[in-house]
Formats: C-alpha cells, structure tokens, sequence
C-alpha cells in the first residue's frame, strides 16, 4: 500500500474547474518537487494535502485514511512568508509545537518540561544553524534565518510529511542554494516525505527525487477558464545527479524534459496571461 | 525647484515650524488680554496668564473653606478614578468579546451584528436611562464610559484578529495546537499592543463621556468644576483645568505608548 494516494481527484471553485483526475500514489521518503505555471493548480494540491481545502471529486489517502478536513500534526508546512510567530523568540518559536502537546489547558511549559523541551528545540535549531540567535525575536532574523526557523519549527512535531510552498521563492539566489543544501541534509536524515511547490524549474529538478507538472491539456483562449489543470509530467528523478542538471547538463534525457516542460508551462503561462486571467493568488 | 511633496525639512526648522503655532497662539491671547484689561481691569473672559497662575496654585495647595478638601487634587483623583475604572472595563470586556468574535466563526455569526447595531447608539442619549437605572453615583459615569469606548475596542480588535495571516492559523494548527490553545498562545499575545492602541485612540472619547457625565451629576471632579464654575464666569480657574485636563491626556497617551514598546519589542505596527 502506498502513503499517499489520490484517487480521480478533481477540485472544482463554483463552476471552474482547477483540477481535473489527479491520480497519483507517493511512497515513504520521496521528495516530490511540484511546478507549473501560475493559476494551474500546484498550490490549491498542495492545499488538498495540508487539509485546507477538500477534494470535489474523488478520494485522497494517507496510509489508508482519508485525509483529514483540516490541519493536523501530520502535515508540517513552511509557507513562503508568516509562517513563524512574531511576538515568539526564535526558541519559543520551537518549543510552541511542544507546549502545546504537553500542557493541554496552559499550552505552556514549567520547570523540568521546559528545560527538556528547550535542550530538544536547542538541538534542532543547532541543525538548521540557529541556535546562536536563538533569544532574538523573527524580526530580527533574515529571510533565509527566518526560513530556517520556519522549517525547525515544523521538524519538532516530526511530521510524517513537509509541506513547503515556494519555502525559498523570497530569497537571494546565495543563500537559496545554502537552504537547498539544508533542506537536502535534513531530508536524508529525517526520512520525511516532503512534498514542495516551486516557480522555479531548474530548483524542481534539482531538489526532488520526484517532480510532478501541473499544466492545462487543454487551452482555450476564447474561455481560459473552462478546463482545469493535471498532471502532465511525473518523472523519477536520477539522485545521483543531484544537482548536475540545471548546469551542466551531463544527464541528456533529463536535460531535454527539462526544456520541453520549461517550454509547456511558458506556454500556458503565456495564454493565461493573454487571457488576462489574473493568477498568483493561490488559486 | 523640487516638488512641495518632496520637500525635506531639516531637524532645527521642524523644530521651529512645530513651536510656531503654540508662540503665535500664546502671543495673540496676551494681546488680546491684555487689551480687555486695559479698558476694564475686572474682566472676566481673558484672564491674564499671572492671575490664572494664582488661581491655580491656590486650587493646587489651599483648602477650600468650605470642604476643607484642595480642590484640584480631590477633582483630579476622582476623575482619573473613573476613567480608570472605565476604560479597564472596557478593555477587559473588548479583549474578551474581541477575541471571541476574531477568532471562532460561529461567535461572530451570533453576536457581530448585535455588536454592530450597539455601537450606533449615541451613548449620550443613554445617559439619562444610565441615571435613571444606576442612580446619580459613580456606577453610571462609569458606565457611560464603558458603553461609549466598548463598541470601538471590540470591532477594532476583531478585525485586528482577522488580519492576522492565514499562514499563521495554519501553522498553529499543523503544531497540534486546538481553537484554545491557538487563542491564548497566538492570538492572545498579539492582540494585547494592538488593545494598546486602540486604547490611545479611545482615550480622547472617554475624555469627552466622563466630562459630561460629570457635568450633569456629580459632586466632585475635572469636569464637574468646569460646569459648576461657569456660573461665575470664572475663565481664570476654566482654563487652566482645560490645559489640566489636556496635559493629562498628553500624559496617559504617552504612558500607553512606552507601555506597549516596553512590554512588546516585537511590535511594530505597519
């Protein structure tokens, strides 16, 4: 039995159609890099698995069980901003997800709980090299500080899956390449199935050992809206290039897909945009 | 030339620019005063600044005859007291109701067009039914105060609520966290600055209900000294409570504010 399964899935907003027969079955442990034109659906999948939204049609499974209508500790998430709390220390930040588990009237912890919860929370914030800001406020941190605060937050709860949606879209390119590095390190250690909406292809191929693309089959400019968007590509990635393709293109077969998934989801990207169908909203 | 929008004023002119105002205000009351008293030296109605500087020291350090009590400390502590009380209802009350009504839908369902349709009432106009159910005592004035401000306070904090990110609810929740939980760890915590503010804004309205409450009943008070003394037109002890008063207001604002960036250095309001 797979981990995660989707079976016929389709959304639908009102009368328009977002995604259309999502058949797709995900084992333990993948790292599954979802791209795709704007307004085609990855985050609104991406929604159907944190439990924000709920599938039209269909059946989604996590071990069997259908998902749940809303978040849970299953599924940790790292937005692309606010996803750390402000008013928190960055170490507060992380024990929050501990407090909350163990102090089920106060959500907070005393004494010895606290001072086990902290030495834990410490530990991770030592991976994702933060612990040295770990007294300063969010504020304070950079994006990428903040990011990987984002991400050891989320880890505390051990979640069966990471849900990132364009974690690094908001950084510079320097420290985007030390956050794929992290989040690499952390995948091989943690064995967490991380599932990860990216604009970006060349970050899709790089970091997955698998990548789907979401693109409409289906493109009528006359009524933009009419179809909804699938799964047009989902392919194994060779983990032994990790990292090879985007540059030097050594792999000739991926580095071909890489250019005709490049030009489909220009393509559509370009319809939608001539159709003055506004996207990046989440839809 | 640049453009008027793009002008940049240097410190040492804002610093003029600003007290100008207040020198040209003070320097046409003199005037004005001065020239009433020249033709009646008993006038009433502009006072000159050294005989409102008697009147207040004695209000400030003589017993009244009468009471034995001095009378601008006795009126300054019993305003502040209500307006105290006041406003600490109606914090506790929005905090509690605001938060209730940001957070869980089926609250806001019940009780937001209620909360909407009470915050029309002129609160004003209740103050007769205040005097006739709680009496001419303090209860009412206190009341008054709280029904004028409370209304504000819980619609301001329920949006305040609703604006905080989607992400952030999401999170807390992907956390473990239950609806309780995520009020009192995430919600809570970031409403209370924003209660602080909202309190500096409201400031100037419970002013203006606690005079008035004053003014029609009472037996002491800021406000209740103003009304009584305007019989005799005595401009000489109105204005310099009215400049009390102001400078009061001036001073609870600014306590406010240092209170938020002390208890809250994470905040920083956009």
């Amino acid at each position: 039995m797979s981990f995660i399964e989707f079976k016929k899935v389709s959304k639908t907003y009102g009368d328009q159609p977002v995604l259309d027969n999502i058949n797709l079955s995900v084992k333990k442990g993948e790292f599954v890099t979802m791209v795709g034109a704007s307004g085609c659906g990855k985050s609104t999948f991406l929604k159907m698995l944190s439990g924000q939204e709920s599938a039209s049609k269909g059946q989604c499974l996590l071990d069997g069980q259908p998902l749940t209508g809303e978040p849970s500790v299953d599924r940790g998430i790292v937005f692309q901003k606010y996803s750390v709390f402000p008013h928190l220390s960055v170490l507060d930040n992380v024990i929050l997800g501990l407090e909350f588990a163990q102090s089920k009237l106060l959500a907070r912890l005393f004494g010895k709980a606290r001072a086990e919860a902290k030495e834990k929370a410490m530990n991770l914030l030592q991976r994702v090299g933060l612990h040295s800001a770990a007294n300063k406020y969010p504020h304070e941190l950079s994006g990428g500080m903040q990011q990987r605060l984002a991400i050891a937050q989320a880890l505390i709860k051990e979640p069966k899956i990471l849900l990132l949606d364009e974690p690094f879209g908001a950084l510079d390119p320097g420290i985007r390449a030390d956050m794929h590095q992290l989040i690499l390190d952390l995948w091989q250690q943690t064995g967490t199935t991380i599932f990860m909406v990216t604009h970006d292809i060349g970050e899709g191929f790089y970091l997955g050992s698998r990548l789907l693309v979401f693109d409409k089959i289906r493109n009528d400019p006359m009524a933009p809206n009419a179809w909804g968007a699938t799964i047009t590509y989902d392919l194994k990635l060779n983990q032994a290039n990790h990292g090879q393709l985007a540059k030097s293109g050594d792999d000739v077969q991926e580095h071909s897909l890489y250019n005709d998934i490049q030009h489909s989801v220009h393509a559509t990207a370009r319809v939608q945009n001539e159709a003055g169908i506004s996207t990046g909203t989440g839809a | 030339m640049r453009r008027l929008i793009n002008q940049r004023i240097s410190r040492p002119l804002a610093f003029f620019l600003g007290t100008l105002p207040f020198i040209i205000a003070i320097v046409l009351y003199m005037a004005a005063s001065a020239e009433r008293l020249s033709e009646n030296p008993n006038d009433k109605l502009l006072p000159a600044f050294s005989t409102m500087g008697d009147t207040l020291l004695r209000m400030a350090t003589e017993e009244n005859k009468r009471s034995g009590d001095i009378l601008l400390w006795v009126d300054t502590l019993a305003s502040l007291e209500r307006l105290a009380m006041g406003v600490g209802i109606s914090a506790t009350i929005a905090l509690l109701l605001g938060l209730t009504l940001g957070a869980l839908p089926l609250f806001r369902a019940n009780l937001s067009p209620f909360t909407t349709a009470i915050s029309m009432v002129p609160p004003m106009a209740l103050l007769p039914v205040l005097f006739i159910v709680f009496g001419l005592g303090e209860v009412s004035k206190v009341v008054l105060i709280v029904i004028g401000i409370t209304p504000y306070l819980i619609r301001e904090l329920q949006s305040r609520v609703s604006e905080l990110p989607t992400e952030q609810w999401i999170k807390a929740q992907t956390l473990g966290a239950n609806s309780w939980q995520l009020m009192l760890r995430m919600v809570l915590p970031q409403m209370l600055p924003r209660l602080v503010d909202a309190l500096r804004l409201s400031m100037g309205a419970a002013w203006l209900f606690l005079i008035a409450a004053e003014a029609i009943a009472s037996t002491e008070g800021l406000g209740y000294r103003i009304f009584l003394v305007r019989r005799y037109m005595a401009m000489d002890i109105i204005l310099p409570y009215v400049a009390w008063i102001s400078l009061l207001a001036i001073i609870s604002d600014q306590l406010l504010k240092q209170l938020n960036r002390k208890l809250f250095p994470w905040y920083q309001p956009q």
